[in-house]
């Protein structure tokens, strides 16, 4: 009987054969936690006294959530990761490395790996054709320490792509899409596996945005097969021998199957207060936006920033719509640098905000006032998300919202 | 798992992890007690201190969507809530749950009012409505998880055996 990718791949680490519904042990490749879930991570570790990291150098945290600190709370929680790390010799990504997401998926994770993260949005390294999936702090804390998880075998939605995204839409477009047409709740504990024509042509950080959403429909995880996109990408990192061809059998078995023409897609944005509370953006008329946010883990890599500038090259933001512009990851941020994107956003009145989670979780650096407005490229937009109950969050492409930070209202970058 | 008995509180659906754990007091997380006094007060502002302990959270679908945050189910075990009944629960909400000791409890909460008194009994999967009269079955938990549930939690399991023995 034919395998999803999740079968195969958990079937592997669990040492047998599985199908969907199974439970299992699975040993864990990467284990991940963040400042904002790390330390009570910690804590759990030392009740069970188990104060140690089975695979050290596949053993991340990541300060990325307040970061830098703007309370001394977090700069107190800050220590203890650090601290954790010395003295089990994981591995620590600083301030201004970037977002957890990114920074695993450029160093850390391979295709076939199994990555457990203390964070929901996890589920993004699917991308490179690898089981990855959120949980909390004690699963995490666990898995750290004795480098396994039990973990229920995932029913699988084949998510079909065909056809050529328009000018201006993408991977945003249509991940914001479907979670529109399936709900908030329309895939809680599936696996989501994307493939397609369309997909095969994406670059890595189109998939990534797909898969980092995943979660946002209730998935488990989003998972595409890893192949020559994928390769490349991976030797871009220097990690070539890291490839690994995985993909699905013709014959595996899928609960569902839904198919998209990306041709057919529109900018889409999300309302306020679910992702999946979608409309086209053009539908949206005089929604006044008071800030605009470019980057998080969705929405942050280079091939983001370059959309992003390229539409606000020699222009200026709306006088009223504060433009806040981080780019995921340092890496990310240097290339913006040499390619001279920072200098197209910092001329069109952008703020740069260091590379990590920025205002998308609501602890700092863009947090917004009552009643205030935000269209940003993140992946979440529930009520206080962004630091205060009263602000209402949009979410949209890079494209949508650079051209809507020059408006100072949400429109449609189709025909620009 | 003995009969519980409480007043319920009932909530709408999508309850999200930042309803329930606001991201603006992020810098709470390492002081738990002080987080739970404001626990889902996005979504029902003053519950901490309406609420009362041995109470329930009664609330439509996807209970708990969103981030893996674990001092959400934490600080609402931890404000005296006996269980959250809900028509659906979301994924890692559900596991961060049962891995500190909070039950889960799935159900028809359309057949629960605001402060209708309820009785939660796991064992035999039956919430009685104590205030209409009417009795509700509960989906039954995967048996995995009532091993860590039946243990006082994940750590607890761990700490008893040393490694996994769920399976």
């Amino acid at each position: 009987m034919g395998k999803t990718i999740s079968e195969k791949i958990i079937g592997k680490h669990s040492g047998k054969e599985v199908k969907a519904g199974d439970f299992v042990i699975a040993e864990i490749d990467v284990a991940a936690v963040q400042d904002g879930t790390g330390p009570l991570t910690i804590d759990k570790m030392s009740e069970v006294n188990l104060i140690q990291a089975k695979n050290p150098k596949k053993t991340a945290l990541f300060i990325d959530h307040a970061a830098p600190s703007p309370r001394k709370e977090l700069s107190n929680a800050h220590k203890k990761l650090r601290e954790f790390a010395k003295k089990t010799g994981s591995i620590l990504s600083e301030t201004g490395e970037g977002v957890c997401h990114q920074r695993l998926a450029e160093d850390f994770v391979a295709p076939g790996n199994i990555l457990i993260g203390a964070d929901s949005h996890t589920c993004m390294s699917g991308a490179l054709g690898a089981f990855a999936t959120g949980m909390g702090s004690t699963d995490v804390g666990i898995g750290i320490a004795l480098g396994k998880a039990w973990l229920k075998v995932p029913e699988t939605f084949k998510i079909e792509v065909a056809g050529e995204f328009g000018h201006n839409v993408g991977t945003k477009d249509l991940i914001l899409n479907l979670i529109g047409k399936i709900g908030a709740d329309g895939a809680t504990y599936k696996a989501l596996e994307f493939c397609g024509e369309t997909i095969k042509n994406t670059d890595m950080a189109s998939r990534f945005t797909l898969c980092n959403m995943a979660v946002e429909a209730g998935a488990k995880t989003g998972i595409i097969a890893s192949d020559q996109t994928t390769k490349k990408y991976l030797a871009m990192r220097k990690r070539e021998h890291d490839f690994k061809e995985i993909k699905a059998d013709s014959d595996a078995i899928y609960e569902k199957i839904i198919k998209i023409d990306a041709s057919k897609l529109k900018p889409t944005v999300s309302c306020p207060h679910t992702v999946d509370n979608t409309t086209e953006a053009a539908a949206l008329n005089n929604i006044k936006i008071h800030q605009v946010f470019i980057g998080s883990c969705t929405n942050g890599r280079i091939e983001d920033l370059r959309i992003a500038a390229s539409i606000l090259k020699n222009k200026k933001r709306n006088f009223d719509t504060r433009l806040l512009i981080s780019p995921a990851s340092k890496d990310i941020f240097i290339q913006a640098l040499q390619e001279g994107l920072i200098e197209i956003f910092v001329k069109a009145g952008a703020s740069i905000v260091t590379p990590g989670c920025g205002p998308c979780v609501g602890v700092h650096a863009g947090i917004l006032g009552d009643e205030e407005v935000c269209l940003s490229t993140q992946n979440r937009n529930f009520k206080g998300r962004m630091g205060n109950p009263k602000g209402l969050i949009y979410l949209s492409s890079p494209a949508t919202a650079a051209y809507s930070a020059i408006l100072g209202y949400i429109a449609d970058p189709t025909n620009i | 798992m003995s009969i519980k008995k409480g007043t319920a509180w009932k909530f709408g659906d999508d309850i999200s992890t930042d309803h329930i754990a606001p991201g603006r007091l992020f810098h709470l997380r390492t002081n738990l007690p002080e987080l739970a006094k404001h626990v889902l007060e996005d979504a029902r502002e003053n519950f901490a201190s309406e609420m009362k302990k041995g109470d329930f959270v009664a609330a439509g679908k996807n209970f708990g969507l969103g981030s893996s945050r674990e001092h959400a189910p934490t600080i609402i075990k931890l404000s005296g809530i006996s269980g959250v009944l809900a028509k659906s629960f979301a994924r890692i909400f559900f596991r961060n749950s049962i891995n500190i000791g909070l039950p889960l409890i799935e159900c028809n909460t359309d057949l629960i009012e605001e402060k209708d008194e309820i009785e939660v009994d796991l064992k035999n999967g039956i919430v009685r409505n104590i205030s209409s009269g009417v009795k509700i079955p509960i989906a039954p938990l995967p048996d995995i998880m009532i091993k860590i549930l039946n243990e006082g939690g994940l750590i607890e399991h761990i700490k008893k055996h040393g490694d996994f023995q769920l399976l």
